[in-house]
């Protein structure tokens, strides 16, 4: 560990080589993902035993704990750096092995590749796994390549690279039009060039200007910021030490990670002590006179405070409650100073642009849309993770090949994209172009990049009402229409999913959802309504068999449901009818049968039963007219 | 301390009020340092007392009602003791299409007490969390602040009950 600090971009340079010749005498090195993911699956055990064994065989073996390595699915991973051989699902008591056979003699062990779910043969590197071979990663290329709490690894492969160019052979202005040229747009959402903020913040005077990396992943689902965060922190601290280089008058910058991810706090205070150690942050930052620093925030469990303006609030101490724009907080952001503010992976984006290039990053995804997309793939796919991909990948790629196809097989009904702001992507866009603008086109948005992939075991209405739900509980309640309206369409949609919809349910949620999203406040707020708005416009049918024929087509919603006992089966044991709370189970010539009048349909009875004979069936309906529903049950 | 945890439910002793203190000492007035003091406070206490927070507002030189404001804006900041153990169900959206509603039920049950509540022993408080970000694992819980690949309610709790027996 050196304690100099660098003076200079020659300082750096020095520094690299060093670390790389020190790298090239170590006889091997193993690469083992600690993601929380991972983690959750025992890998600090795995880095424990694997450096006893290899001591134990005086092998100068180097385990190198990483950030996420993308396929949490298959966790444990284990990469040896030297042959590029690829374990996953490892254990703990793998670890002698690892370390004899494929580290010390070089051989496989075959259990631990993972193999072809069709052909059954199996993949021995990274590059033939479909999931990794068809993404392309440039924010991603250290996350789960390095050890996120070593400075030297960082800088070793090419780290601070981009921001010793910058700040000794470019000025602001350049910089500037590098990143305008590259047309940069914000990953957090919304798709806003992060040049033209840069540009705006740099124009207006002040003495203090301020860059916020917003790190408030909120949305559900979503999970690349903090794999970043906690995979790769010295990149996001050199993307906004660029930032402030380029918007001039900015000492100070914070970091808002969400109070639920401890571990990319962690990394990166660590990442940011380090950093000033080496004189990365801090006073004359590579002798160059830039003076800046950063704070981490720890974010205390609100979902709003993702919103720019609610943020900065929150930063200041106070409600975390957005604020109507203009002024656009590049004039009047924190403290009432301009600011910048960046989402995680826009930031970590700026680093390689000014390393290679805006041409070059225009090379990769749409004209619209340049450079890549990390995505959480979560949902019912084969292959859960992080990916990055170019944009402009179809839908259908990212399911099939690099997500190995829907679970057990089933049909693919829908691609919930961007979270709570987000919508639904239906069978017939499979093959749609995915960037910021073809998916506004049809109804969805990028969100920061949640993909939830369902089946057709899932009920629209019902993941509708589950976003809602989410929306009402965390709406700030400053403005009326996305307090009092969110609350609203969860009523409607609550009563649709328990069987109590009624004719002209979807007209207003219709009228409810556009007044929400023409008056409120704040752009999480305007966003509320997506999820409902799109699954009404591709699942429309699904809705109307709620409502009229009381029949949830995927057979989820169990308020639609009817229960039946399957005599043959049953022991007559008696269990569920003392946990019916209805007395809606009767005993009847020596059977127990199910009164359907009486059943509140809460499922209590399947969950007692023994013998599993309890069914629930969904059954459809003849369409009705809703009114003379509920005549039945009050007979 | 052998006295029961209900009894000391809404005293504030002396010891509380000293570990306050030490954790105010480390702040000046400064406001944007509000939202991390009452999670230092939190952090040392459990939970935030109104004691507490009446002095956390004499320190930053604010109104009892300003920090209270702000504290119960943030869903991290409780204002009642919390149990010993913290079992935390992701109810995301990943979890969610994976059955996390059945996990809520079933820890419910085995506890016997609803989410959000904690049992009268104090040692369990049951709580949903929107998103832990670990959707690829879905669905998940989270103890005491570990993410548990352990789905079923009943292991959930035993295995807090034995990890604590070896203590």
């Amino acid at each position: 560990m050196t304690n100099k600090r660098l003076k200079g971009a020659k300082d750096l340079e020095l520094l690299r080589k060093d670390l790389l010749k020190g790298r090239e005498e170590e006889s091997a090195s193993v690469r083992v993902c600690c993601g929380t993911g991972c983690r959750a699956s025992g890998s600090d055990k795995i880095v424990e035993s694997l450096e006893r064994e290899a001591a134990k065989a005086g092998l100068n073996i180097r385990v190198c704990p990483t950030g996420c390595q993308g396929l949490c699915e298959k966790g444990p991973l284990v990469v040896s750096v030297v042959d590029g051989t690829f374990y996953h699902k490892v254990d703990a008591f793998d670890a002698p092995k690892i370390v004899d056979l494929t580290l010390g003699r070089k051989e496989k062990i075959d259990r631990l590749l993972l193999s072809d779910p069709i052909t059954g043969e199996r993949a021995q590197t990274e590059e033939e796994i479909p999931f990794y071979a068809k993404q392309e990663r440039v924010v991603l290329k250290n996350c789960g390549h390095i050890d996120p709490e070593s400075i030297e690894d960082y800088i070793a492969a090419g780290g601070y690279k981009a921001l010793a160019k910058a700040l000794t052979g470019m000025t602001p202005d350049e910089v500037l039009s590098e990143i305008k040229a590259a047309r940069l747009r914000g990953r957090g959402g919304a798709g806003f060039d992060a040049g033209v903020k840069w540009e705006g913040a740099r124009r207006v005077k002040s003495d203090v200007k301020y860059i916020i990396c917003n790190g408030d992943e909120g949305d559900p689902g979503a999970f690349m910021d903090r794999s970043v965060l906690e995979g790769d922190p010295h990149a996001v601290i050199e993307g906004m030490i660029i930032a402030a280089y380029a918007v001039g008058d900015s000492k100070n910058g914070y970091i808002y990670a969400r109070g639920e991810y401890p571990l990319a706090v962690k990394n990166m205070n660590i990442a940011i002590t380090q950093a000033r150690e080496l004189g990365l942050l801090g006073k004359n930052i590579l002798g160059s006179g830039l003076n800046f620093d950063v704070e981490v925030k720890k974010g205390a469990g609100a979902f709003i405070c993702g919103e720019s303006t609610a943020l900065m609030y929150s930063i200041e101490g106070k409600r975390g409650m957005p604020r109507p724009t203009p002024p656009r907080s590049v004039e009047k952001g924190l403290y009432g100073k301009p600011t910048v503010l960046n989402n995680v992976e826009t930031l970590a984006c700026v680093p390689p642009i000014i390393e290679k290039g805006a041409d070059w990053f225009r090379s990769i995804g749409t004209k619209g849309s340049p450079g890549t997309k990390i995505f959480a793939l979560t949902g019912k796919v084969k292959n859960t993770g992080l990916i990055e991909v170019p944009m402009g990948i179809s839908i259908g790629e990212i399911i099939y090949d690099i997500g190995g196809g829907i679970i057990d097989d089933r049909e693919f009904k829908a691609a919930q994209i961007g979270g709570p702001s987000g919508g639904c992507i239906p069978k017939e866009h499979l093959d749609l172009e995915v960037d910021f603008d073809s998916l506004s086109e049809v109804g969805a948005m990028m969100g920061s990049g949640g993909l939830v992939i369902m089946d057709e075991s899932d009920c629209m209405v019902e993941i509708a009402r589950y976003f809602l739900s989410f929306t009402q509980v965390e709406s700030c309640g400053k403005c009326p229409p996305c307090r009092i309206g969110t609350s609203e369409m969860l009523k409607i949609l609550t009563d649709i999913v328990e069987g109590r919809g009624k004719e002209g349910d979807i007209e207003r949620l219709e009228e409810i959802g556009k007044r929400i999203q023409e008056t409120a406040l704040c752009g999480l707020g305007k966003s509320a309504p997506n999820p409902v708005l799109s699954t009404i416009r591709y699942f429309r049918d699904e809705y109307e068999a709620h409502i009229l024929k009381d029949f949830c087509p995927a057979g989820a919603c169990v308020s639609l449901g009817h229960y039946r006992i399957e005599s043959s089966e049953c022991l007559m044991c008696n269990l569920c009818v003392e946990v019916c709370a209805f007395d809606a189970i009767i005993e009847k010539r020596g059977s127990l049968y199910i009164d359907e009048v009486y059943c509140d349909k809460c499922g209590a009875c399947i969950g007692v039963c023994p013998t599993n004979c309890i069914v629930r069936e969904f059954v459809e309906k003849p369409a009705l007219a809703k009114s003379g529903k509920g005549e039945t049950k009050d007979e | 301390m052998g006295t029961c945890a209900c009894e000391q439910k809404g005293q504030f002793t002396d010891e509380d009020t000293a570990a306050v203190k030490s954790v105010l000492d480390g702040y000046g007035q400064k406001e944007g340092e509000l939202v991390h003091a009452l999670q230092d406070v939190q952090h040392a206490l459990g939970y935030l007392p109104k004691e507490a927070m009446e002095m956390i507002a004499d320190s930053f030189n604010l109104s009892f009602a300003h920090i209270y404001g702000v504290a119960s804006f943030y869903a991290h900041f409780y204002f009642a003791p919390r149990g010993k153990n913290i079992i935390k169900v992701c109810t995301g959206t990943a979890c969610h299409v994976r059955g996390a509603k059945d996990i809520v039920i079933g820890l419910e049950e085995e506890l016997g007490i609803e989410a959000g509540g904690t049992t009268d022993d104090m040692e369990f408080t049951l709580e949903t969390v929107s998103c832990v970000g670990c959707c690829a694992l879905a669905p998940v819980v989270v103890v005491n602040e570990e993410v548990v690949k352990e789905k079923k309610p009943k292991r959930i709790v035993s295995s807090v009950r034995g990890s604590e027996d070896d203590k």
